[in-house]
């Protein structure tokens, strides 16, 4: 299906349509829209991280002057247990209203317990004050060996774990087990000279979106109502709003706003319909807006993980056995990514023992939302070290032991699907000719690298493309903008359509303007909506000879289209788009066409980083002092987009590999619920991050892409630890490598 | 709460609002005046993300209250070029790739105009610490230190 072609507007570094709009600050992000009559709502969240309400006494802040309305979960109807897709990830209806508002129990430091709206900010700030709940306290539960413990506390009593062979009939807080494995593990392992097992351990992170969650709400007297937010997908924040307050699909409106990043987390809803709840109440527009500690306390965070593996390999470097134990912390509801990492964790290599297990635990933390491949870095994190460590004791260079087993087109994936051409191999050459992997290397200096894989998703999505009477185009497609979306998705229009780029601007429209667009998750949007888009554009080229072959009175095969022209093949006659436009009304009407799809093939994208490291021996710091990120894109369609995924999944995963962690009290109260203390990479911590494009094109894609969002932030965590353990002789297996965790490991070297 | 009236200048233009004593400058801005662009990611001084001018001076204005712009001369992104005529840092910000979601990008280009305002021709170094104070969690920072270290090139006339 792909073959290489010539490429007008693909591959370009055009400027983004929405690019003057967010340099001027006149975008409208989740917290910049005020209505007329608007409220103000705020949170009033648990103290404790695990709690039994007794009594919730709001009378004080409903007398309170300028108070309008108050919730709490008894102003949500009664709604059964079922799982939506959300997303990547797909949730429980009944866990997310308890997540948006407890019931019966708190379940982490944070969780929310009340809101209510007032007519400014500081009434309802003092409102909330005087909202009384009465708790009985429980044994909070903050890590997975806790939680899997016998005696171990038990978060919800209603959970049973999922995936045993017989079902169990006491309640527990492993919601699930799931396990894979191909061939004979044992033999496998017998039949390895070498062998490596170690313990591994991933704390609690946050997706770090700069922008908290927010939104505004109307509810109307006739039964519409009106949201407007910063989400991942409006159209699942309608339909998980729509389930938990039980309304009709149609009678909610959501408008997506600019969205200040995501990373996974705002693939879910904590605010929307608390605030409907008030607005429907107090009969006013609400804001309900999160601070940044809140943030912190009641949404994401990613997993925290504990896994053990096993891999075993011949004296030349084959790979004959891998084996993995995975725990991952799922927060206060039952799903986390575990699957996902489960399905990852070894896939980059074709073996033929595999034996994988997995756990989905309950603890008493925020609910765990997806981030950037969500589950794949935790897992693979554990995997690549091992594999790293194996290098070491064959005495192989790392990249020759991944290339000696790397899975290539035609391995057989253990999570099901035969590969089709994938650029494993390819990012493993260009890391190991790139001149930052032959550079030397000075005193305290270590470098390491790591591979990480990615499934990519394809999912639903619906477009239309509107021709204007001057020939210019409107795109309106319905996938959130993340990270520059809508300049690729303007670059395929124009590609197709053969009209210039900056002619073609791209919306996204709400949930009644559009058909039905899944999630922006999966690295899809560049993959599926953009397959839409040409599909639609192709029919619009289609539409547009048509009418110039009937001006013509020509046949449709005497028209060519070239650059955005009909041209009359018999006597050279031409017509541009404008023209073909302007005239259409009376040629059979506007020209426009749609396409919705669920996007099939979705093409997996494999990543290799480099990553060069110096360590402070005295204090343990450690500092990035050279980065490559190598992955491959199918086909880039914006390069300096591509580029930026690769070098922003690489930061996020050199803070993951480095600094962040969730640090909780003995009470599970977090302590560092705010960026001075969960400290994200800042502009001095970091070099300039090198980038490879890998070109492997899909071939379910018509110019060959994968998407490229998400495999980027996998490497990066074994590839910064391994090269912290080259560096200082002592391997790393616990994140992150914060300075007291190196320093300590260097002195438990030196005694 | 009773309003304080303030008489203050913005992007040089006279302005006045009320406020309450405890709401801060970003607060006012964005929520007394309509002057969204300025951005909250925290409310804590650690973002950057509010960053505008008092006085030609670098400040989040979240750590200001917004009693305290009485009589001074408040910058912000809403003063920086437009979209007809925008200025070099905002070009070079497009040209560069160097937002993604961009709710970062006001912030970092008033706190790029400070810099480049005291140091006309920083190093990497030196441009990476100065904008330590705006995080950014797209992009890790290479292409915006591209298009400051540019936009610096141009501003000097040696690009
Ligand atoms: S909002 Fe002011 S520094 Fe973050
Ligand atoms: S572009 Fe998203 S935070 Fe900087």
């Amino acid at each position: 299906m792909s073959e290489v072609k010539d490429y007008k507007y693909i591959g370009q570094r055009t400027i983004r349509p929405d690019g003057f709009d967010k340099v001027t600050g006149r975008a409208n992000f989740g917290a910049d829209l005020t209505l007329p009559g608007m409220l103000w709502a705020r949170v009033k969240r648990s103290p404790y991280a695990h709690a039994r309400i007794i009594d919730i006494d709001t009378s004080k802040a409903e007398a309170l002057a300028g108070v309008m309305a108050v919730a709490t979960a008894a102003d949500f109807p009664a709604i059964a247990s079922e799982t939506l897709q959300m997303g990547e990830t797909s949730a429980d209806i009944r866990d997310l209203a308890r997540n948006n508002l407890a019931l019966e129990k708190v379940l982490y430091h944070g969780h929310a317990v009340a809101a209510v709206a007032a007519v400014s900010q500081t009434i309802a700030d003092q409102a909330v004050e005087l909202i009384e709940v009465e708790y009985a306290e429980l044994t909070p539960v903050m890590d997975v060996l806790e939680a899997i413990k016998d005696d171990a506390p038990i978060l919800h009593d209603d959970l049973f774990t999922a995936g045993l062979a017989e079902t169990p009939e006491t309640p527990s807080n492993i919601a699930m087990r799931m396990e894979l494995k191909k061939g004979d593990i044992d033999a496998g392992f017998a039949e390895a000279d070498v062998i490596v097992e170690r313990e591994y351990q991933t704390p609690t992170v946050h997706q770090g979106y700069i922008e908290p969650h927010a939104c505004t709400v109307r509810y109307d007297e006739d039964g519409q109502s009106m949201i407007w937010c910063c989400t991942q997908g409006h159209f699942d924040v309608r339909a998980s709003t729509a389930k938990i307050l039980n309304m009709e699909l149609s009678k909610i409106k959501v408008i997506a706003s600019e969205i200040g990043g995501g990373f996974g987390g705002k693939t879910t809803i904590y605010l929307e319909p608390v605030a409907l709840v008030l607005s429907k109440k107090s009969g006013r527009p609400v804001k309900l807006v999160m601070n940044r500690e809140e943030v912190f306390r009641a949404s994401g965070p990613g997993s925290a993980t504990r896994s053990w593996i096993k891999v075993g390999a011949r004296k030349d470097g084959t790979i004959t056995a891998m084996q993995g134990i995975l725990h991952y912390e799922a927060g206060a509801f039952k799903g986390s990514p575990m699957a996902p990492g489960v399905m990852c964790v070894f896939t980059p290599y074709d073996v033929a023992n595999v034996h994988i297990e997995g756990f989905d635990v309950v603890v008493n933390k925020p609910k765990v939302a997806a981030y950037r491949a969500p589950g794949a870095p935790q897992a693979e994190f554990a995997a690549e070290s091992a594999i790293n460590e194996l290098a070491d004791k064959l005495d192989m260079d790392p990249i020759e032991l991944r290339l000696k087993n790397a899975a290539k087109e035609g391995t057989q994936a253990i999570y099901g699907p035969k590969f089709k051409a994938i650029g494993l191999v390819e990012c493993l050459e260009a890391a190991k000719n790139s001149a930052h992997y032959k550079s030397p290397l000075g005193k305290n200096q270590g470098r390491s690298i790591a591979a990480g894989f990615w499934f990519n998703a394809g999912m639903s999505s619906s477009v239309v493309i509107n021709m204007n009477p001057d020939g210019t185009v409107v795109v309106v497609e319905g996938s959130p903008d993340i990270g520059g979306s809508r300049a690729s998705m303007a670059m395929m229009a124009a590609e197709e359509l053969g009209i210039a780029v900056e002619k073609i601007k791209p919306i996204i429209a709400d949930t009644d303007g559009v058909g039905l667009n899944s999630t922006t998750g999966g690295s899809r949007t560049t993959f599926a909506t953009g397959m839409a888009i040409i599909e639609a554009a192709q029919d619009v080229v289609k539409q547009m000879k048509e009418r110039a072959a009937a001006v013509w009175n020509v046949t449709l095969d005497q028209v060519d289209w070239v650059d955005g022209v009909a041209v009359n093949t018999a006597d050279e006659a031409r017509l541009s788009a404008a023209e073909i436009c302007a005239a259409a009304g009376s040629t059979g009407g506007p020209i426009s066409a749609r396409a919705s799809l669920t996007a099939r093939g979705a093409g997996p994208s494999f990543a290799v980083h480099v990553a060069d490291v110096e360590v402070d021996p005295d204090t343990g710091k450690v500092d990035v002092i050279r980065y490559t990120a190598i992955q491959d894109a199918g086909k880039a369609i914006h390069p300096g987009y591509v580029e930026g995924q690769y070098q922003g999944g690489a930061a996020q995963g050199i803070g993951w590999a480095l600094n962040e962690e969730y640090i909780y009290d003995e009470n599970g109260v977090l302590e560092n619920a705010g960026y001075l203390d969960y400290r994200i990479p800042l502009a001095s911590d970091l070099p300039m991050i090198e980038t490879v494009i890998v070109e492997v094109p899909n071939p379910f894609h018509p110019y060959g892409v994968r998407g490229v969002g998400e495999s980027s932030i996998i490497p990066p965590l074994a590839a910064v630890s391994s090269a912290v353990s080259n560096a200082i002789g002592v391997r790393m297996s616990e994140l992150p490598c914060s300075p007291p965790r190196v320093l300590k490991a260097i002195q438990s070297r030196d005694n | 709460m009773a309003k304080t009236h303030v008489s203050t200048t913005i992007n040089n233009e006279p302005v006045e609002f009320l406020c309450e004593p405890n709401q801060t400058l970003l607060d006012c801005l964005r929520n007394e005046l309509q002057m969204t662009g300025t951005k909250e990611g925290c409310s804590t001084g650690d973002c950057g993300a509010c960053s505008v001018t008092v006085n030609g001076r670098l400040v989040c204005s979240c750590l200001v209250f917004g009693v305290e712009a009485e009589g001074q001369n408040i910058g912000t992104i809403e003063g920086i070029g437009k979209a007809e005529n925008l200025h070099v840092i905002q070009q070079k910000f497009l040209e560069h790739a160097a937002l993604q979601c961009g709710i970062c990008t006001p912030g970092l280009i008033v706190a790029t105009e400070a810099l480049l305002a005291e140091n006309p021709d920083p190093t990497e170094a030196e441009a990476r610490y100065y904008l330590a104070g705006n995080l950014c969690r797209c992009t890790g920072y290479d292409k915006i230190i591209r298009a400051v270290m540019d936009s610096a090139a141009e501003m000097r006339g040696t690009a």
